[in-house]
């Protein structure tokens, strides 16, 4: 059986006999392997990353790509990490957009609407047009937490802008020159904060930590060392009871709730 | 797209073994969990690490003699990538208290600190502000915020047990004491972790945890951390900048001997630019794209060390490079979504990891390199893995048990993201396994640091994946996120207080790289490689072939 150990991959040279198909980058034409995605066919093609290119897993927004299929006048967008390509897209890389994004003060905000409204007043520009929510990689119905911030519904804008990751490209649309996604930031951060019921149990532990009420247990465990990674099998007893300790702590059962509770109250809050 | 009709067959037996394992489940029967002896014979046998051919001795330096990888080992026998003899020093570009290299969440975290303290903040960093291994990381953020049931104490005993006992006892403990307070910080900056109506944190198992401790943001708990912290990093833009695009390619001490600043190339117009800081917080991440062992990786483009590279040559000794983390569960089919990292925690909801019979072959909560190494014996040794159309193995985790266990939809409630992912191949993983192998994900150790994030160069502080000693031979999920806050804000604040007060006025100096260069002249290292790599080359042999006159400065044209 082969070691996959070095097994990955030739991760980016594609398999010999894969299919050669057109796509036009920029308007140029390169052949490139049927089953690479949009960033790897690029990479194929020649092209080396420096915009364009971030987290190659879906998540960072930096490769938006717009692009159309041939005798077909519909933009369709896709993150160039993720979308396969397919024969003759004609695409382009938008990797920056000069969208607005407001400076304002964290701490001088109580958490309303009008707070929003005042650092992006072009947020009463927006004609729903919708061109926004089909421009975005993600899925996300851009238009509908616009309106939701409009009308001062903020939880319900901070939830259906979750998954956005800031690629721009609906900024790139806006008939009323919004930066939708800097807009949703701002709403989602006051919705965390202001909208949500605070975290006490939270509060208490930062106190009981800045109290010094741990300090006692820490020190106890810090004082059974460690092991030198040179020194492996030099097991002294400090280290013999850390293991112990290690070993013996019980594990909060998967199905728990979550006011289970310790048989030991060992080093707990009481 | 979709699954071929040879792992649709496969699958079935997946499906035939699930209402059994469901019931194991929800009797919390788990798969016996490997002993600390038993851990040690799975990784001594099936670890990449352990791969004698695949490391070398350092010739040069500061641990000349460390035994570590091979595409380490490089970077650190590499020359600048510019002479430093040719820069000129006296022409300054920029000037900041702090210059923070590096803009994922250490960094950030680090500048809104240090910015609070009184500096001026540069962030150099080397693609878009928050392109980082920290937008990436999904599972969570560990801290002992829940006093009934957890405590740093346990807390404590859950990282340096993950990490083989070899963890440095003051790093874990202040990472243990610091989390309750990063959590609250966090959420007063309106960060949208996700609780409970009345307001609780909901919290879940990660690997090696003996408390459910994991705070989460749905499945994308690091964007939504970068994108709270990089929104309030671009709010305070009279006193924090972000040069984008510009990775800094050397450290710039003063002849005194402290830190002075760094030397940064701007990548789209291929100049250096000389920074002159009173003190520099090291925040450059991980090292995925070195693609130790040809391994895929979950890391962002830009994972290459180059921290690890500039710190060494300045004198600042490294640890724990001897072990790399490899995440257990990337993605190995699709090709499309090869190496992308699926987060621990459907493990911690409860989803199985299943051979090709459709059986249980480990525990699924093991910490990652036993988990990893359970894998790759499984498909090596075994013989049970899946066999990919691609050529390759992978075994399966059955995201659909977590449907049935808890009703249909949740996994895409729970995981949108990783939803969103696979739907767009034609697979419903609330519906339909997927297909997983190890792949390259963290990079345990690092840069020496002490607990206030000082190093052993005056006006150097490190903060992050960068750095090593907090998490011993192995990190623990959930750690990485918290390390980066924990230790950002400690350099942060502190590099802004040594540069406010104790750093030294000096001329400016490049000389240590000049010496370096001596060094690696005297040991008879010759070679054309260069260091940091800034960037992996992905540029094909074809394409190569035909540029006949470009120049390649390692990895970039």
């Amino acid at each position: 059986m082969s070691d996959q150990g070095t097994l990955a991959l030739e991760e980016e040279t594609p398999k010999v006999e894969a299919k050669l198909i057109p796509v036009y980058i920029m308007g140029k034409k390169y052949e490139v392997p049927e089953s690479l995605t949009i960033m790897k066919a690029m990479e194929y093609a020649g092209y080396k990353f420096i915009r364009g290119a971030g987290c190659r897993g879906g998540i960072c927004g930096a490769c938006g790509t717009v692009y159309r299929l041939p005798g077909d006048y519909h933009i369709r967008v896709g993150l160039a990490c993720q979308t396969v390509v397919v024969p003759n897209m004609y695409l382009t890389q938008i990797p920056f957009f000069p969208a607005n994004r407001a400076v304002y003060n964290w701490k001088d905000l109580k958490g309303e609407a009008e707070e929003v409204y005042k650092v992006y007043p072009e947020l009463f520009r927006c004609l729903a047009c919708n061109a926004c929510s089909k421009v975005c990689p993600m899925d996300i119905p851009v238009m509908d937490y616009i309106a939701a911030i409009k009308r001062g519904d903020l939880e319900k804008a901070a939830e259906i802008s979750f998954d956005c990751i800031q690629c721009g490209l609906c900024a790139t649309r806006c008939m009323g020159e919004l930066a939708q996604y800097h807009i949703a930031q701002m709403v989602r951060r006051i919705r965390g904060k202001f909208l949500t019921p605070p975290s006490e149990h939270c509060e208490k532990q930062v106190e009981a930590i800045k109290s010094g009420y741990y300090n006692q247990y820490l020190d106890e465990l810090k004082a059974l060392g460690a092991l030198d990674p040179k020194a492996m099998d030099k097991v002294t007893a400090e280290i013999k009871k850390l293991k112990t300790l290690y070993n013996e702590r019980q594990m909060e059962p998967d199905t728990a709730e979550d006011d289970w509770t310790p048989e030991s109250d060992y080093a707990l809050l009481k | 797209m979709a699954y071929p009709e040879s792992l649709k067959r496969l699958i079935k037996k997946v499906e035939e073994t699930r209402p059994e394992r469901i019931k194991r489940k929800q009797a919390n029967e788990e798969f016996p969990a490997l002993s600390l002896e038993e851990r040690t014979k799975v990784l001594n046998a099936f670890h990449p690490d352990v791969k004698e051919e695949g490391r070398r001795e350092i010739a040069v330096g500061p641990n000349k003699g460390y035994r570590i990888c091979h595409e380490m080992v490089n970077l650190l026998e590499a020359r600048s990538r510019v002479n430093p003899e040719k820069v000129d020093l006296s022409k300054v570009d920029y000037e900041a208290d702090v210059l923070v290299i590096g803009g994922g969440g250490a960094g950030t975290a680090a500048a809104l600190l240090a910015q609070e303290n009184g500096a001026k903040v540069i962030i150099a960093t080397k693609l878009r502000h928050g392109d980082a291994n920290t937008m990436m990381a999904e599972g969570g953020i560990q801290a002992a915020t829940k006093g009934w049931k957890d405590s740093p104490y346990y807390h404590y005993l859950d990282v340096i047990g993950g990490g083989h006992f070899t963890n440095i006892p003051e790093l874990v403990e202040t990472l243990v004491t610091e989390a309750p307070d990063v959590i609250r910080w966090l959420l007063d900056l309106g960060c949208n972790f996700s609780k409970y109506p009345d307001g609780t944190l909901q919290t879940m198992h990660g690997g090696g945890t003996c408390r459910k401790r994991m705070h989460f943001a749905a499945d994308i708990t690091g964007a939504e951390m970068m994108r709270t912290v990089r929104d309030e990093a671009r709010n305070r833009v009279e006193d924090i900048t972000v040069i984008e695009f510009s990775p800094a390619v050397e450290l710039i001490l003063n002849d005194k001997g402290h830190c002075a600043g760094a030397l940064l190339y701007n990548m789209e117009t291929a100049e250096y630019i000389v920074v002159k800081a009173k003190a520099v917080v090291m925040a450059t991440g991980g090292s995925g794209r070195l693609h130790i062992q040809n391994f895929m990786t979950t890391n962002h483009y830009g994972a290459t060390a180059d921290g690890i590279v500039m710190g060494y040559r300045a004198g600042v000794p490294i640890c724990f490079l001897h072990t790399v983390q490899y995440h257990p569960t990337g993605v190995i089919f699709p090709e499309q979504a090869e190496g992308i990292l699926i987060t621990e925690k459907f493990r911690g909801a409860g989803a199985n990891l299943v051979n090709i019979e459709g059986n249980q072959f480990v525990f699924e909560r093991e910490p990652r390199d036993v988990e990893a190494a359970c894998i790759i014996r499984q498909c090596v040794e075994v013989g049970k893995g899946v066999p990919t159309p691609t050529g390759k193995f992978g075994v399966w985790l059955d995201s659909p048990m977590l449907d049935q266990m808890f009703g249909k939809g949740y996994v895409k409630k729970e995981f949108p993201g990783k939803h969103i992912l696979f739907s767009r191949f034609g697979i419903d993983i609330g519906e339909e396994p997927m297909l997983i192998y190890p792949t390259l994900h963290y990079q345990n150790g690092g840069l020496e640091f002490q607990k206030d994030g000082s190093t052993k160069l005056p006006g150097l502080y490190v903060a992050g994946e960068v750095g090593g000693g907090i998490h011993g031979e192995n990190r623990l999920m959930g750690n990485s996120l918290l390390d980066i806050m924990v230790f950002g804000r400690i350099s942060g604040r502190n590099a802004a207080q040594y540069a406010l007060n104790n750093a030294q006025e000096g001329k400016l100096t490049l000389e240590h790289a000049v010496n370096y260069n001596k060094e690696l002249d005297e040991a008879g290292i010759e070679t054309d490689r260069i260091a940091p790599m800034l960037l992996p080359d992905y540029t094909l042999e074809h394409v190569k072939a035909k540029q006949l006159s470009v120049k390649y400065e390692g990895s970039l044209r």
